[in-house]
């Protein structure tokens, strides 16, 4: 095993239950486990499951730690290493808010349709922009709109499926 | 709407309470250890109106979980806890962590303010469920009648199943007194938590065939050993003796290999022995069963056991490579994984390299030949007691009366240089015989543990070996004893000190001896006295046995002080941050610690502390 810090998807599933995300949670801060992006969501209602994307990142030796802590979790059904198991995506949308008027607005909108973000809101002072995709592209449009009066930021963390027929 | 309703109440439907301690004893439950309150009122009346399961009530709550885990120890059933909201449920905390941290199966029933006062900060509200999420392996809070008897059943599954622990089940009070159905307990398995319990055919191959390969092989066994149940201790004597490879336990696993037998080479870790540690670091083949590397038997992880290829079987894969990379990891429940390497071992290729193991046994027999736990008993009249003395003694004494009656001795320590020489001079034969607080370390544990052992073995000898800091811990359970006539015995190594915080004082911190020594201790004979026992004091070594003999006699509560030299440590030592072979010796063989430092020692080692 390296010694390599590495990034991991990790997709769980739970049963959607009180106390489980909290617990997940209590597991990552009590162990010292860094947590770059979390999801919740139910995705079965009939089953009662939900679905946890966690991004986090540490050694190979840490993550496999990770699994297993999360595995042996009650109310766990599934964990899967989306980013060791083979192709994946992975997205999250965010909204974007611009505060700005004469040739930055012209300069935000124009990168916008580069980036492919769609407006959502106008006033004649700001926008906002929705924009899904990878976190290395929304964190690049970020930056961008830095200097074009960009004045809030709301996103949705990473959600993550494999490519192809493979299931979790 | 008529119809349904007159179909519900057709159902097997009665107050919470009542369904709860149906579902207890639908569980097996013979024994809860609890302490009553405003929120559990429900549970005690349903109690007092039925002889089935009886109720031991504690002094305090954190007791009520000591007494649950030595019962639960003993006898590898669950033990179980009733408490009330708020400060009940607080009081609890430690011992479910203790128990979380030893793998004991408990279920812990805690009271709970009405559903509808939950979050208002209603009188005796406590976040139960946040508080112990870290502090149990799992836990529930009850919010409907229906779900009540389901999650009792859950929770005991979940408590005995995979890696054993406590599991804390939170009941508002209007859950247990209005109407809740029955249910039995299911026969299909568990829709998410189903632990490996079944070792995977390959890595048994692998194994069998990296045992056989060694030249310089030991087996490690650990608490897992113990939990897989008394057959586990049998397989493993079968394997060990098969193999003629050299055996060392964890201070959890004491008692699963005989102490006496000659391929025993006693405790490793911290306190443990001399061959044992040099065996763990020169081994070129290790197997580990259901230890989990923890930092008291490991020392610096980068200098442990650095040649040795390792085999780790434990039946949680989260215990697997979280301390220490292996190179043959086997998820399974200890009793199918030792068989199955018994079955798989005469038809796997290659022989034992004998005459290599041999040559391993000369080098093993040569660091026996040290005897690290030597120390030096004046016998003449009037002399000190050695604490190392009086626990040899008194495990002298109990096998005597084993040979003579078949009474058992089942032995429970509190935390500290008393429960190491416990672990190194009472020799255990068999599991479940041993309680003692491994990973949390909590002093104050060994008393009400001790009471816990004595209610589920009435006829046996039950010894609290305990220091005179760590027993004024809980203390006020003498007063349980009292109550339901419990003889069980407190064995006090009384050295005025927190020894074990001396010890370290005067090995890291100069000989400071900060806020260690106890200026005001009580009379324990008086105190033994006043709380209806006997109470016996040994000054000297030529009193010793007598009060050994007398306390056994005696078929009351007693406390024996027993007065020992205040400045003995405990030997042999590996300071924390140092390797398995850097270890220190006795004052027998001429390496006394000196003030203020030790060989081997570090920044890093003085942190780890």
């Amino acid at each position: 095993m390296t010694q390599e810090q590495r990034s991991a998807t990790i997709s769980v599933l739970v049963e959607n239950e009180a106390g489980i995300l909290a617990r997940v949670i209590g597991l990552f801060t009590g162990r010292g486990y860094n947590i770059d992006s979390l999801t919740v969501a139910a995705v079965d209602p009939v089953r009662n499951v939900s679905r946890i994307n966690i991004v986090t990142s540490g050694t190979d030796m840490v993550i496999e730690q990770i699994k297993a802590q999360l595995d042996r979790l009650v109310q766990v059904y599934r964990v899967a290493d989306l980013s060791k198991q083979g192709p994946h995506v992975a997205r999250e949308l965010g909204l974007i808010k611009v505060v700005c008027t004469g040739a930055e607005r012209v300069e935000a909108l124009r990168l916008a349709e580069a980036f492919r973000a769609r407006v959502i809101d106008a006033t004649l002072e700001s926008f906002v922009f929705e924009m899904t995709g990878n976190t290395d592209k929304l964190d690049a449009f970020i930056e961008l709109m830095r200097g074009l009066g960009l004045a809030e930021v709301s996103r949705t963390g990473v959600a993550a499926i494999a490519r192809g027929t493979a299931t979790i | 709407m008529s119809q349904n309703t007159s179909a519900d109440t057709t159902l097997d439907t009665a107050p919470g309470a009542e369904i709860l301690l149906r579902a207890l004893k639908d569980q097996g439950v013979e024994v809860i250890f609890g302490y009553p309150g405003g929120a559990v009122l429900p549970i005690y009346d349903a109690i007092f109106n039925q002889n089935a399961i009886r109720h031991i009530l504690v002094r305090h709550e954190q007791a009520a979980v000591h007494a649950a885990e030595g019962y639960a120890r003993s006898t590898g059933k669950v033990g179980v806890v009733l408490v009330t909201s708020g400060p009940g449920a607080t009081n609890a905390v430690t011992g479910l962590l203790d128990a979380l941290m030893d793998s004991i199966p408990l279920v812990c029933l805690t009271g709970q303010v009405p559903t509808h006062l939950i979050g208002n900060d209603a009188f005796q509200e406590a976040d139960t469920t946040g508080i112990t999420r870290p502090a149990s392996k799992h836990n529930y809070l009850v919010k409907r009648g229906q779900d009540l008897a389901k999650v009792v059943h859950e929770a005991f599954y979940v408590a005995r199943s995979g890696r054993p622990g406590p599991v804390v089940i939170d009941l508002p009070k209007d859950i247990l007194i209005g109407p809740a159905p029955y249910v039995a307990a299911p026969e299909t398995p568990h829709r998410s938590y189903r632990p490996q319990v079944e070792p995977d055919a390959g890595q048994i191959a692998k194994a069998v065939a990296l045992l056989k390969s060694a030249k310089r092989p030991v087996i490690y066994t650990g608490g897992g050993v113990i939990n897989a149940g008394p057959a586990a201790s049998e397989a493993l004597r079968a394997l060990v003796r098969k193999t003629g490879f050299p055996c060392t336990s964890t201070l959890m696993g004491l008692g699963a290999f005989p102490a006496g037998d000659p391929l025993f080479l006693g405790m490793l870790g911290m306190h443990g022995t001399y061959e044992a540690n040099l065996v763990m670091h020169g081994c070129d083949v290790m197997l580990n069963i259901g230890a989990r590397f923890d930092d008291r038997v490991t020392g610096r992880l980068n200098a442990f056991s650095p040649g040795s290829k390792k085999i780790h079987v434990d039946i949680d894969p989260s215990s697997i490579n979280k301390n220490v990379p292996v190179d043959v990891p086997v998820v399974g429940d200890a009793l199918r994984v030792i068989r199955a390497i018994l079955a798989a071992w005469d038809d796997a290729p290659g022989e034992l390299d004998k005459p290599a193991i041999a040559a391993w046994w000369k080098q093993i027999d040569e660091w026996r030949g040290i005897d690290c736990l030597k120390f030096r008993q004046d016998m003449t009249k009037g002399a000190v007691i050695k604490p190392q003395y009086a626990v040899q003694r008194l495990y002298d004494i109990t096998r005597e009366l084993k040979a003579k009656t078949g009474r058992e001795t089942f032995i429970s320590t509190e935390v500290g240089q008393h429960q190491m020489w416990a672990a190194q001079y009472f020799g255990f034969d068999a599991p479940n015989r041993w309680m003692t607080s491994g990973g949390l370390g909590t002093m104050g544990y060994g008393l009400p543990a001790a009471m816990g052992v004595q209610i589920a073995h009435p006829d046996a000898l039950c010894i609290d070996i305990a220091g005179e800091a760590s027993i004024l811990m809980n203390i006020q359970e003498m007063s349980t004893l009292a109550q339901y006539r419990l003889p069980v015995k407190v064995f006090i190594l009384n050295n005025q000190y927190m020894g074990m915080v001396r010890q370290w004082q005067e090995l890291l911190h100069g000989g400071r001896y900060s806020e260690s020594y106890t200026a005001a201790l009580p009379d324990f004979v008086k105190l033994a006295e006043s709380f209806h026992g006997v109470g016996l004091r040994a000054k000297s070594v030529d009193e010793l046995d007598d009060v050994i003999r007398q306390m056994i006699e005696i078929d009351r509560p007693v406390i024996c002080d027993i007065c020992v030299d205040e400045k003995e440590n405990c030997f042999p030592m590996i300071p924390s941050g140092a390797p398995h072979n850097e270890m220190i010796l006795g004052p027998e063989h001429g390496t006394s610690l000196q003030m203020g430092g030790a060989k081997g020692l570090t920044d890093e080692g003085l942190a780890l502390v």
